[in-house]
């Protein structure tokens, strides 16, 4: 039933209590951890909406200076869709019952991040010595704070990955771990497009004019 | 009537709701403290919440005190003025209203409400109090750190928020944006927490429709805080960074007691739309709410369902959508395009239309109900007066041209206490003295309850009605002292004192409540499990106060909406939501 036709029942009718003393609970399909994750990403993009959406509507004022090009952004891109990879890899590991291929998936979806993180930091310092390094220009103070609030949530990701990884090792329920293997998974996937907007639209040049067609304003 | 469920069970689906495992902690620490009970965990947001909002309480005192006898008091200057403005505005919008409604209230009716044991994820909520906790305690802090709490306004605009010059601009205004960003944190667990346990474990036959208006209301506020904070959390971030590192998110270059700053092309509006962004739904985090919970307080004490139910959701969810689209109405006088200022008010004068209906809906619950005059029933119909006063001055000020002149004075304020601090505090009297019953097993006493309301009720009205006036004048607010100003009549100092004495005696006539909540604790009459004779889940646990798992062995089923009051042909006035139409016609209804 469609959330618009079930605003629009009465409740009080008697024809319509026969059907809703029918109704076994709970709303929609996902199960509740699915549900809350799907929450919490809504969350999240909420929060990096507000960031490329602050970011853009500074890049509009005339004294704006873009940020210096760090290279290496591209090679810790290609690290993150390696560690969205694996975890999928363990994923369709897990539902065809090869839990040895599953461990493997695990592992390296959770080194790729440690690498991507690493690689993060990297860039950090490598701006930070450049030439045009200066925290007071509102684009290179942008660049800190949404790669730190990314790098955050993955490493918050990893929290839930290590206890994932703790499971798997001797007997373990896989019903269980299918399921946080899948979470893990969509959480994964969903940084990792996060990212590809946040590289794509802010840290690789001056895309101002992208951003503008997006809002429609150009 | 013959409904299928009840005795053929061979037709309907397994429940999909499973039961529960709950934790039982064996300690009192582990019950008291540490818990993971929904219940519990909403006394103690109440309780801290109650707590930290009467700290604000005194601190609007001594701002009344020095606007109706300016320079009286020695332990009141310009400085600490401002501090009790922010502090107080902070603290009652956020740390009091939003934490009791959601964490609160939102704790212990939801799962009650819809028939499950418990939220989905007690252990993060019971996290979500912890960190809610250790946000107040930073903000506390603040007070007793070298030049005390910030005073910057509760809004923080920078850049004054961050400049040497504002009081608390070294480590108040740092305590008080952590505290923040805890405060978010904290609500993000217990948020998740309400919306996946309305949406997934309901019981049996609780349809959303059949959902009470009290579970409605949260529900949208809760996803609207969701969407909201995230707003105020990178704010609080960007600010944090340009007071910590120099950096120039909101910070532009400027000259502040004759040095040039650091900063350089930070944008202080883009504060202001990110703040407004979530300050706006934050209005209707705490309203939606109470609109939900006056709904019900309404119905049961008028012996009548609620007026256009269906409505009322749909007004809900309309606002909650709404809420969103008119946030710069706060920023009318900051240099926008007037095209932009045309926008926002077109969206926020759209925003009476669902909200006035629900004000005819209340009005027409009561219309030949079968009123009863209890202090829930007087504090519910002290809502209607005050949201209407408020709402109605809302539609002054949603005008760009008569807002314009009106901004940042006195009519502001008593605009936005009206609509935003007394509404929702009748509503939270009101709810306190309907649950206490089943929360305690003891009723609350009436004739100090009826008491209460009406100083409290005359009280406010005092305070707020004559304060539109001083704005009219042209009274600025936040000023710790006028001076010599020629527009101002000197008779509008004799109405700042009436205000004063007013906000005294009504803040002072809550101790009668507090002593109320105490007393009746221990000697109040026994309440039995549903003394209101209503008719949601709630009333109809085995146990008064209900115990860990709030329905016994087993979970109930619903049979019919939250609002089958005074039902023709039936014995009595009301029928539980977990009674089937077979023992209705056989026996009346189950008590």
């Amino acid at each position: 039933m469609g959330i618009f036709h079930e605003l629009t029942v009465k409740p009080w009718a008697t024809d319509q209590g026969k059907v809703d003393d029918l109704h076994a609970g709970g709303t929609s399909p996902p199960a509740a951890r699915k549900l809350a994750l799907r929450v919490f990403l809504a969350v999240v993009a909420v929060l990096f909406t507000l960031l490329v959406t602050a970011y853009s509507g500074r890049m509009a004022y005339e004294d704006w200076r873009p940020a210096p090009q760090v290279s290496l952004l591209w090679a810790n891109t290609l690290v993150l869709i390696l560690s969205s990879v694996a975890l999928q890899w363990a994923l369709y590991s897990v539902r065809r019952g090869r839990i040895d291929a599953m461990r493997i998936g695990l592992l390296a979806g959770g080194t790729f991040t440690v690498v991507f993180l690493f690689g993060q930091f990297l860039a950090w310092r490598q701006l930070a010595t450049m030439v045009y390094f200066e925290l007071t220009n509102p684009a290179i103070a942008f660049f800190y704070l949404i790669t730190g609030l990314h790098g955050a949530h993955l490493l918050g990701g990893l929290v839930a990955w290590g206890r994932t990884v703790a499971r798997v090792w001797g007997d373990f329920d896989v019903a269980k771990t299918r399921q946080s293997v899948e979470l893990c998974t969509v959480y994964w996937h969903f940084l990792l497009l996060v990212w590809l907007v946040l590289f794509g639209l802010l840290f690789t040049g001056n895309n101002l004019d992208v951003l503008l067609k997006l809002c429609g304003i150009r | 009537m013959d409904y299928v469920a009840h005795d053929a069970s061979a037709f309907a689906p397994p429940a999909e709701v499973d039961e529960m495992e709950l934790y039982h902690p064996k300690t009192f620490v582990g019950k008291y403290i540490w818990s993971q009970d929904a219940k519990v965990i909403a006394i103690q947001y109440a309780i801290t919440a109650i707590g930290i909002g009467l700290v604000a309480l005194v601190l609007s005192w001594f701002m009344r005190l020095q606007l109706g006898f300016p320079n009286s008091f020695q332990f009141i200057n310009p400085s600490n003025y401002l501090q009790f403005v922010t502090q107080h505005g902070m603290i009652m919008v956020i740390y009091l209203l939003t934490a009791l409604f959601l964490g609160g209230f939102g704790n212990y009716l939801i799962p009650l409400m819809v028939g499950a044991r418990d939220m989905v994820f007690p252990y993060v909520n019971m996290v979500s109090y912890w960190v809610y906790l250790s946000a107040v305690l930073l903000l506390i802090a603040s007070f007793f750190v070298a030049g005390g709490p910030t005073g910057a306004g509760w809004t923080l605009y920078p850049p004054q928020a961050i400049l040497q010059g504002t009081p608390g601009a070294t480590w108040g205004i740092i305590l008080m944006l952590v505290s923040l960003a805890l405060f978010i944190i904290g609500f993000t667990m217990g948020g998740l927490n309400y919306v996946v346990t309305v949406l997934q474990a309901r019981t049996r036959g609780m349809t959303m429709m059949r959902l009470p208006l009290t579970v409605w209301g949260i529900f949208t506020a809760t996803i609207l805080a969701l969407l909201a904070f995230p707003a105020l959390f990178v704010s609080a971030i960007m600010m944090l960074l340009d007071l910590t590192l120099g950096t120039s998110f909101f910070m532009p270059a400027l000259v502040s007691m004759g040095q040039q700053s650091e900063h350089t092309g930070g944008n202080p509006l883009l504060f202001q739309h990110l703040f407004w962004f979530f300050g706006h739904p934050e209005v209707y985090i705490v309203a939606l709410p109470a609109f939900g919970i006056v709904s019900d307080l309404l119905s049961v004490h008028a012996r009548k369902n609620i007026f256009g139910y269906r409505m009322m959701v749909w007004a809900i969810v309309a606002i909650g959508g709404l809420s969103f689209l008119v946030w710069a109405h706060h920023m009318y006088v900051s240099g926008m395009n007037p095209y932009f200022g045309f926008f926002f008010a077109t969206t926020t004068l759209i925003i009476a239309i669902p909200t006035a209906l629900k004000v005819y809906n209340w009005v027409l619950t009561l219309w030949h109900g079968n009123i009863r005059l209890t202090v829930p029933m007087l504090f519910a119909i002290g809502f209607i007066f005050a949201f209407i006063h408020g709402g109605l001055t809302g539609l002054f000020l949603g005008n760009v041209t008569v807002s314009v002149p009106l901004s940042d004075t006195m009519f502001v304020v008593a605009h936005f206490h009206m609509v935003m601090a007394v509404a929702p505090i009748m509503v939270v009297f009101g709810a306190i003295y309907h649950w206490y019953p089943k929360i305690t097993g003891r009723m609350l006493n009436d004739t100090l309850g009826k008491f209460h309301f009406w100083v409290t009720f005359l009280g406010t009205y005092a305070v707020y009605l004559p304060m539109h006036y001083l704005g009219f004048l042209g009274v600025p607010r936040r000023y710790y002292a006028v001076g010599g100003t020629d527009f101002i009549p000197a008779s509008a100092q004799s109405l700042n004192a009436g205000i004063t004495i007013a906000a005294l005696i009504a803040g002072a006539v809550q101790a009668v409540f507090l002593y109320n909540l105490v007393w009746s604790y221990f000697k109040g009459k026994p309440a039995g499990g549903n003394p209101w004779n209503a008719t949601t889940l709630e009333w109809q646990t085995p146990d008064t106060p209900p115990k860990h798992g709030n329905f016994g062995p087993t979970l109930p089923s619903v049979y019919r909406w939250a609002y089958d009051y005074s039902v023709p042909g039936a014995e009595q006035d009301f029928i539980p939501q977990n009674v089937p139409a077979r023992e209705v016609a056989r026996s009346g209804t189950k008590t």
